[in-house]
């Protein structure tokens, strides 16, 4: 009974494209961690940068700007705090973990505080009109169904992924920087700063933390609730190790973990998942995310710099 | 001058590639470097000799310019090097070997040696061309390499040829190894060595540095002897053979040891029975059998890497060998720390700092961290915060720590304390240790016991090892000093990769000896 | 570029400076946002003030909010001394709520009847069992395979509130309650009574200050205090003295968790009598901002948790007397946090311009 139930989600449209839209996110998220941690560094800040770039981007745009420019502004926004966790971590030396929440929680309390200076009497959030659907990709053979039902947003996610794997692979930017997250002596003795190669990738991977977040507000929705990102960030953060900072297994980890995600929320609604109450199914999530670290964990391959201070100098 | 003996002029000083003139760096109170002076001239190997902390890895430090000399100067064919600046050594011509290689286990060996060789902002790293220009390097110089490999799936010998490659590629025309046959097998060191020899026909030049004479002799065109931060004989290798240099690296008359009264020896406290033990790279045991008795010293001695963390571990009850038998007392050795503690043997840890002590917390509490859960300390897991510290304060006397700069000196954190005060009272914590009723006589390890002290804390630790080797106690004594070696030991081991080579009687040593055995390098 | 350099000795003024530097940065900097809201910066801060402790009732109120977040930060300090980052306090003050009213609403229905004060000491344990095992879970996933536990910890937050939220809709729903999801309330016997007439503050605080100071004997008296002091210090040390690592940073996740549950339990003895989903309003992550500005210290917990509980019960105050959003202390707070790291670390270390 349950396998029919699944048979027929899984072989609809809509489960696929809700896939898709749910992973979006997601798959800025997890770019935006990889970046960091390739470099070397823990940016616990994701969950709050989220919210500052949902906040700042819709706000953009709520003031008139285009919807482009609100997520120009999401990344300005997510790439400031970044910066502010570099400095903080790297040549300051502070703890990457508390840093990384004190972040998460001043950008958090502060978006919600300048929402409501902004708006102080309503009760119902402002809307502004999101990114349209890609009609135009409608007629594509087999995929068109899906993609046309997505926004641009999306389709910058996924071409963001291979664009990612170039720099890190094959650009001399990104052996510098995955080089500082292995072996930051070795980056030293090669003639490459450690601190600005490690600022550098924090300030670039918040700045895909801010657009994932201005998906939620420009594109899944059209308006700014509190608690909206609800936990996305520590996914990504959890997401990365499965996708052993890699970004095609990333763009693998954030979809199967999307598809997850929608699946529950059909299940929900379908006979049998219906007897299931509706918080067991949310649930789910969240125990993947674990489940996930928990079965990589032995064996991750993390960047062997991870979360270890470098201090230049006489070594 | 130098010591009496003519200094061998660089071969044609106008043709140096490089001059170093009045290197001088201090660390502290250590000079490290003491206004050192050398030229290297083209197509010739200059080897640096000297003991462990003689100044030669501080030296080719700031001649790469991870340091910042206090004065001096240095000179790459004919231009002045800006100091303290890897880049311009790099750009200069001059690479450098590490002995401890600088290199990202997860990539792979082309990513490696590329980094930093193209401009940052380049929109596309040429990897052809890099990929081509490593394989003829690797090719002109017979150093195979699989550019593809990562760097984790190398063996030691193979990374190294890495770190070769990665001044190679950069154009060094000048390369300085640290200790690299520190890590190989006898192959891969004629193998290194033949790659030398190409160097020098390609017209580079080298300077090596080494503590193995055997080495020295065979590959080094020029040897430069350094001890305690001193230049102290420059000598051509035809002019010159092992047995002076072993001299000269030690270079003094060491203290004669004192007379000792003929002695009986007590029971066997200590046993190891063709211990093998495979740690990592530096810390390997083969087949070491080795015996200590109550009421003796037993120095093992050795150049650093060869074992001594190894033997350490396992009798501070970290590991567990994989072949052959420990006994204590004649019962199996303990085998956890915890145990260790329980059984009454004394640890003296290399690392007072790190292993040794807890820098946060008070000199009370550092003394009594190893008894803490013992009756006398605690009842019912609440402290006995009171005996602690009368047991504390008894042991501060007894063993002179001083530098407590609190109001109550036993509150200090240990980090404030100085090395010789912290490692008296580590000494005395552990020779405090014994619980009560322990009958048998005790074992004591002290690994590298006075490294870094003062005279008079060296002299004050040195007196507690007799004694307690005059109360019938099994002093078991690692030390890279010689010095110290001679004033302790009643039998002095030698410990050479892995394996013991040598044990005599202190007496039936001489000091020439003793350098030949730890410096030697023994067919496998 | 910077380098950071270790001072010698770090005098003593400068360990008590600190945290008074962080917090005048943090109120200057908030004092913008003030500004921003379009409000009159003396008059927001004296409202700020004056409604966290400027009379009785501000006081009663302000400890009344300080109560739970002296347990969090306790819960948070402890853990934070092993480096253990427990950031799981507030799902394991949901689940020690839970527990203590299933336990609580034992009386006369299970077949036995306990007397009241039994029944209390019951619901406490069981609350502290809650977390402690809660949070059990991410230290054995952390001892045994190496996953480290902020993440854990963060995530199984998310998984409680549903559970609770599953629990108040079903199991232990309030029949009477109207549809709205909150437990059955606990008895009037089973409540903690009030401390001061015509205020919320109950006699939860004396425990909280209880726990405060059997926490602070605990690290300085006790062997088990010891080891945990030495483990978090330097866990290398630690095992060449003997002490066993693994067992410890287990031994200290319980004891954190546990506390966390206690806040959980003492909220809804003292001030809720039920438990419903937005009981805390973030006391688990408040927590660990109490807990670095106490420097892991249990007597400063006290202090901190009393500061930043003025701090939200004085935005409230202010929020009702100019325009400024009560978010505000939410600012402040986590300001604090960021304040406070770099002001701690500028007393260790001296920061070095090299070319």
């Amino acid at each position: 009974m349950m396998l029919a139930d699944l048979w027929q989600i899984v072989a609809s449209d809509a489960f696929w494209i809700a896939t898709l839209r749910i992973g979006t996110p997601l798959i800025f998220g997890v770019l935006g961690v990889l970046l960091c941690e390739r470099a070397g560094v823990l940016n616990l800040g994701i969950e709050g940068i989220m919210v500052a770039g949902a906040f700042a981007g819709w706000f953009a745009v709520y003031l008139g700007g285009s919807l482009w420019t609100g997520v120009l502004v999401a990344a300005l926004t997510g790439a400031a705090f970044g910066l502010l966790h570099g400095v903080l971590t790297v040549p300051l030396g502070l703890s990457q973990h508390v840093t990384g929440l004190g972040i998460t929680m001043a950008t958090t309390s502060l978006s919600y505080f300048a929402y409501r200076v902004s708006f102080p009497k309503l009760t119902e959030p402002p809307r502004i009109a999101p990114f349209a659907e890609l009609d135009f990709l409608l007629p594509v053979p087999v995929l068109g169904p899906v993609l046309g039902a997505q926004t641009a947003l999306t389709i910058l996610a996924l071409a963001l992924v291979p664009l990612i794997g170039y720099v890190l692979y094959r650009t001399p930017l990104g052996l510098a920087i995955r080089m500082v997250g292995e072996n930051p002596a070795a980056a030293e003795g090669a003639g490459v700063s450690v601190t600005a190669t490690r600022i550098g990738a924090i300030v670039g991977g918040s700045a895909l933390m801010g657009i994932a977040g201005s998906f939620l507000t420009l594109a899944a929705f059209n308006a700014f609730f509190f608690n909206m990102v609800n936990g996305r960030g520590w996914i990504c953060v959890a997401l990365v190790v499965f996708a052993s900072w890699r970004p095609g297994k990333a763009l693998l980890g954030a979809l199967l973990f999307a598809a997850f995600d929608a699946a529950q929320l059909r299940l929900q609604q379908s006979s049998v998942g219906g007897a299931v109450p509706y918080q067991w199914w949310l649930m789910v999530p969240y125990l993947l995310s674990i489940t996930a670290l928990v079965l990589v964990a032995r064996k991750a391959a993390y960047p062997q710099a991870l979360m270890k201070a470098y201090h230049r100098g006489e070594r | 001058m130098v010591d009496g003996n003519p200094v061998a002029s660089p071969a044609t000083v106008a043709t140096a590639v490089l001059r170093l003139s009045n290197i001088t760096k201090r660390f502290g109170a250590l000079a490290a470097n003491d206004a050192i002076s050398l030229a290297l001239a083209r197509a010739e190997v200059l080897a640096l000799l000297g003991e462990n902390g003689a100044g030669k890895s501080t030296l080719v430090s700031i001649l790469f310019g991870h340091y910042l000399a206090d004065a001096g100067s240095i000179e790459a064919f004919g231009q002045l090097l800006p100091p303290g600046d890897p880049a311009a050594a790099l750009a200069a011509g001059i690479g450098m070997v590490h002995q401890h290689f600088t290199l990202a286990d997860n990539l792979t060996v082309l990513d490696n040696v590329m980094l930093g060789t193209e401009p940052l902002w380049r929109p596309r790293s040429d990897r052809i061309a890099a990929r081509a220009k490593l394989v003829s390097l690797a090719q002109r110089f017979g150093l195979a390499v699989k550019p593809d490999a990562a760097i984790a799936s190398l063996s030691v010998g193979e990374r190294q040829r890495v770190e070769i490659l990665k001044a190679l590629y950069r154009g060094a025309r000048i390369l300085i190894l640290d200790e690299p046959t520190a890590v190989l097998t006898p192959q891969e060191s004629e193998s290194l060595f033949a790659t030398l020899r190409h160097f020098i026909g390609d017209g580079m030049s080298v300077i090596f540095i080494s503590h193995k004479l055997d080495e020295v002799m065979a590959v080094a065109d020029r040897i430069a002897v350094l001890r305690a931060g001193r230049l102290v004989a420059e000598k051509a290798r035809t002019e010159t053979n092992k047995a002076e240099l072993a001299h000269l690296m030690v270079g003094r008359e060491i203290a004669a040891p004192p007379v000792r009264a003929a002695r009986a020896r007590g029971p066997a406290v200590l046993e190891l029975d063709d211990v093998h033990l495979d740690l990592r790279a530096h810390a390997r045991l083969t087949g070491v059998t080795l015996i200590a008795h109550g009421g003796e010293i037993v120095a093992i001695a050795g150049v650093a890497g060869n074992g001594q963390s190894a033997l350490a571990e396992l009798l501070f009850g970290e590991v567990t060998p994989t072949r052959g038998t420990l006994r204590l007392n004649s019962a199996p050795y303990p085998r956890s720390p915890r145990a260790v503690v329980a059984a009454g043997v004394a640890r003296v840890p290399e690392d007072r700092r790190v292993q040794g002590s807890v820098g946060d917390l008070s000199l009370w509490e550092n003394a009594a961290i190893e008894q803490l859960r013992s009756p006398a300390f605690a009842q019912f897991g609440v402290l006995k915060r009171g005996a602690m510290r009368a047991s504390a304060r008894t042991l501060v006397a007894q063993f002179d720590v001083r530098g407590a700069t609190h109001a109550s000196a036993l509150d200090t954190p240990a980090r404030l304390l100085s090395g010789g005060n912290l490692q008296k009272l580590i000494l005395g914590r552990a020779l405090s240790g014994r619980g009560a009723g322990q009958q048998s006589p005790r074992l004591i390890v002290a690994d590298q016991p006075t490294w870094g002290l003062d005279v008079g804390a060296v002299a004050a630790i040195h007196a507690r090892l007799i004694a307690a080797r005059d109360a019938g106690d099994a002093v078991l004594v690692i030390s890279e000093d010689l010095d110290e070696i001679f004033a302790l030991a009643d039998r002095i081991v030698v410990l050479n990769q892995g394996r013991i080579v040598e044990t005599r009687a202190v007496g039936d040593w001489t000091l020439a000896e003793l350098g030949l055995a730890m410096a030697e390098k023994r067919a496998a | 570029m910077i380098r950071l350099e270790a001072r010698e000795q770090a005098s003593r003024t400068a360990v008590i400076v600190a945290p008074l530097a962080a917090i005048a940065f943090t109120l200057a900097a908030c004092g913008l946002l003030v500004l921003w809201a379009g409000a009159p910066i003396g008059r927001s801060f004296a409202a700020l003030i004056a409604g966290g402790f400027g009379s009785r009732f501000a006081l009663a109120e302000t400890l009344t909010r300080a109560t739970p977040l002296i347990l969090t930060g306790l819960a948070a300090a402890v853990a934070f001394r092993a480096r253990f980052y427990n950031i799981g306090a507030e799902g394991q003050l949901y689940l020690g709520a839970l527990a203590a009213v299933a336990v609580g609403g034992l009386h006369g229905g299970a077949g036995f009847t306990l007397a009241a004060p039994l029944l209390f000491i019951a619901m406490m344990i069981a609350a502290m069992l809650a977390g402690a095992l809660w949070l059990a879970i991410a230290a054995v996933l952390r001892t045994r395979l190496a996953v480290d536990e902020v993440v854990t910890t963060l995530l199984l937050n998310f998984v409680v509130l549903l559970f609770v939220s599953w629990m108040l809709d079903g199991p232990m729903k309030d029949p009477t309650a109207m549809g709205w999801p909150q437990s059955v309330a606990l008895i009037p016997e089973l409540e903690l009574s009030k401390l001061v007439e015509r205020s919320r503050l109950h006699t939860g605080l004396l425990i909280a200050l209880g726990a405060a100071a059997l926490l602070w004997a605990m690290l300085k008296f006790t062997a088990l205090g010891f080891e945990m002091r030495a483990v978090g210090a330097n866990s290398a040390a630690a095992r060449f003295a003997g002490i066993p690592v693994n067992a410890t940073v287990i031994k200290t996740a319980l004891f954190s968790g546990a506390l966390a549950g206690l806040a959980g339990a003492v909220e809804v003895a003292g001030r809720t009598s039920y438990v419903t989903l937005d009981m805390s309003p973030g006391y688990g992550y408040a927590g660990i901002v109490v807990a670095m500005l106490a420097a892991l210290n249990p007597l400063g917990v006290v202090l901190a948790a009393i500061f930043i509980a003025g701090m939200f019960v004085g935005a409230d105050s202010m929020s009702r007397a100019v325009m400024v959003p009560t978010y505000i202390a939410d600012v402040i707070v986590a300001v604090a946090l960021l304040a406070m790291l770099v002001a701690a670390q500028l007393v260790r270390f001296r920061v070095r311009w090299t070319a």
